[in-house]
């Protein structure tokens, strides 16, 4: 699904070059549910950025779902993550003056679906995510978990084949937390991708594959042996 | 393009910041405003002023005698002169140029108090001896009865042609005055004519209204003028310069009443050609300004709309990198913002243009009728077309003052406008 080729970035700070990613190679592959760990400045973020083509890397090659990523313009880039993309941030980048709905409907807007059909799609994944109460509720009127599970509709509802969340749970509580990862464990079991990039260990641990990055290089990539195991023991806890 | 959720965006995003939204409006719209207000006022004086000509021939020049200034052929300066009945024929023979050739002769003014008689009515009124040639120079309309005709000139007739005013204080209310006699300046004329005079903005020293036109051969004859002619109003051919005839005459007439032709004060002439040029200059020039204060007017506005923009644009840099993350392409994102700057432009500037032409009409309703007064201002209206240009040049600088800041807005990556507090 995803594979790097010695993936370079760099940053450029005034005079100074900040080379962020040294040569990633790596691949995931379809209805896998990865965790991406490191401390911060280890380049996980940027990582995930170039990824979900909201950055572009300087050198290297990139095969989102077997097609090389190459000098897409900005129109390409958007189609392609309205396709097969889906994003979670941890401050859940709802729009503030739309309603539940119309914030799940909006990838379906940029596809061109009408607003009748679309609306009734996002009632179906609001109901997924057990949000159909609050439907009409504006995202500040919801709770941080509320929130992100609103946000996690929103990613699915364009059928997306893999799902970027960049810290989802960085913003929440630790039962609020599970409740979202719950969700992340359901979705990933129905096939699609799921890459969560965290600095929790209890986050992470609930992953099937966990990528280390130490100073833009993989430090180490390692199936996750605990991984059904860890979250039986976390229910029992 | 009309999908709700565009509008319903548009409006959430200019509703969030209504006093800006307000006084963003507000610039488009005084600018339209004051811009149909001033060409509406332009048109209202030119309106005013052309009609107070009327149709007046504006291939005309008049011309006077005056004591000359140089002593010639043996006479001295400041020596009176008078045109004289020949010089008329002189003039249509000797210059091919010439039109028509009205002489006239003023047979006493209403200073002098009550001059005309009729029954026990009697009024102060301005006496003027003429060709019928002078009402194809200063057309009057007749109301009743007609003009001079050349059987009066010829016959020296005691006809009189008198204007409306006259005929209201001489006589009763609705009594026909055509085949009565009045005495002026105690000698009994014919009424054969009334009439109501056109170009009010142009008077020979009185009110046209309370004038009375006899015969130019009767006067001279009556009142003892001998053969003097007060003064010519003479005009071109068509397509003559009327400077051309005016020099000719002028030079012709000093010719034949012995004044030396470097005498430049001896003959007073008024050249009506070279005044209405002037004015048609005054009103371009008018219209000229009128245009680039307005447009100015109208920039400001504009500017102020594609400031307000950035400023849209910017605050809204991280919700456009959420739109852009959710797959919406650049076009999506840039059609959004010039949709937005091009309904305020054009609710601005379209409220601008009808109040704007709604005061000028209420200003043309509550004028008064220019009837028989002096007119500077009338219908004062904007051009149909005039007006849909300049709200045309507001609705694609609305274009314009979404553009810049929205292709600013995609030409950053989607990371940097997502990161973007």
């Amino acid at each position: 699904m995803i594979q790097f080729n010695g993936i370079h970035k760099s940053y450029q700070t005034g005079n100074n070059s900040l080379h962020v990613l040294k040569g990633i190679d790596l691949k995931v592959t379809s209805g896998e549910m990865v965790a991406v760990m490191g401390s911060s400045g280890s380049g996980k973020s940027t990582l995930l950025n170039i990824i979900g083509l909201l950055d572009v890397h300087d050198s290297g090659d990139y095969y989102l779902d077997g097609k090389l990523v190459k000098d897409l313009n900005e129109t390409k880039a958007a189609q392609l993550r309205n396709k097969h993309l889906g994003f979670v941030f941890q401050s859940f980048n709802l729009i503030s003056f739309k309603n539940a709905v119309e914030n799940v409907a909006l990838p379906l807007y940029y596809q061109g679906v009408p607003r009748r059909k679309r609306n009734k799609i996002a009632m179906e994944y609001l109901e997924k995510v057990g949000l159909t109460p609050w439907a009409d509720h504006l995202p500040n009127e919801l709770s941080g978990g509320q929130k992100q599970r609103l946000a996690i509709a929103r990613a699915l509802i364009g059928n997306p084949k893999v799902i970027l969340a960049d810290e989802p749970t960085g913003a929440l509580d630790s039962v609020t937390s599970q409740e979202v990862m719950e969700l992340f464990a359901q979705i990933n079991k129905s096939g699609i991708t799921i890459i969560i990039v965290t600095h929790e260990n209890d986050i992470a641990h609930q992953t099937q594959r966990i990528i280390r990055l130490h100073d833009g290089k993989i430090e180490k990539d390692h199936k996750n042996g605990h991984y059904f195991h860890h979250s039986e023991d976390e229910k029992t806890v | 393009m009309f999908d709700r959720d565009r509008w319903y965006e548009i409006w959430s995003s200019l509703a969030k910041n209504k006093v800006r939204t307000f006084f963003t409006a507000f610039g488009v719209f005084w600018g339209i405003f004051m811009l149909m207000i001033m060409l509406g006022s332009g048109n209202g004086l030119e309106n005013g002023i052309t009609y107070g000509m009327g149709d007046l021939a504006t291939n005309s020049v008049f011309m006077w005698t005056r004591p000359t200034t140089e002593p010639y052929k043996g006479f001295p300066r400041n020596r009176r002169y008078y045109f004289r009945n020949d010089d008329i024929q002189a003039l249509k023979d000797n210059i091919p140029e010439m039109g028509l050739v009205a002489p006239r002769l003023e047979g006493g003014g209403r200073q002098a108090g009550n001059n005309v008689i009729y029954k026990q009515n009697a009024g102060a009124f301005n006496i003027y001896g003429d060709y019928p040639e002078w009402n194809k120079i200063d057309p009057a309309e007749m109301v009743q009865g007609r003009f001079l005709n050349a059987n009066d000139i010829n016959h020296a007739k005691k006809v009189a042609v008198i204007g409306r005013r006259v005929y209201e204080v001489l006589f009763e209310k609705d009594e026909n005055p055509i085949g009565k006699y009045i005495r002026i300046r105690g000698v009994y004329f014919q009424v054969i004519g009334v009439f109501k005079p056109k170009n009010m903005n142009f008077n020979f020293g009185g009110d046209k209204e309370q004038s009375i036109h006899i015969p130019f051969t009767t006067l001279q004859k009556v009142y003892n003028y001998g053969n003097i002619v007060a003064w010519f109003a003479l005009t071109s051919q068509p397509d003559v310069d009327v400077s051309v005839i005016e020099q000719k005459a002028s030079k012709l007439l000093k010719e034949r009443h012995n004044v030396s032709p470097d005498d430049h004060r001896a003959v007073g002439s008024v050249n009506l050609e070279k005044e209405f040029k002037q004015m048609t200059g005054l009103f371009m020039g008018i219209n000229g300004l009128i245009w680039i204060v307005g447009i100015g007017t109208l920039l400001a506005g504009v500017i102020g709309i594609s400031n307000i923009m950035l400023v849209i644009v910017k605050e809204r840099t991280k919700e456009i990198g959420i739109m852009r993350a959710l797959g919406a392409s650049p076009l999506k994102v840039i059609s959004q913002i010039v949709t937005e700057s091009v309904v305020l432009t054009s609710i601005a500037g379209y409220a601008g243009l009808v109040f704007g032409v709604l005061i000028m009409e209420l200003i043309d309703k509550n004028l008064p009728e220019p009837g028989n007064q002096e007119t500077m201002f009338m219908h004062p209206v904007v051009d149909f077309q005039v007006a849909m240009v300049a709200l045309a040049i507001v609705v694609f600088s609305g274009v314009l003052a979404g553009l810049i800041p929205a292709r600013k807005a995609v030409s950053i990556k989607p990371i940097d406008a997502l990161r973007y507090e």
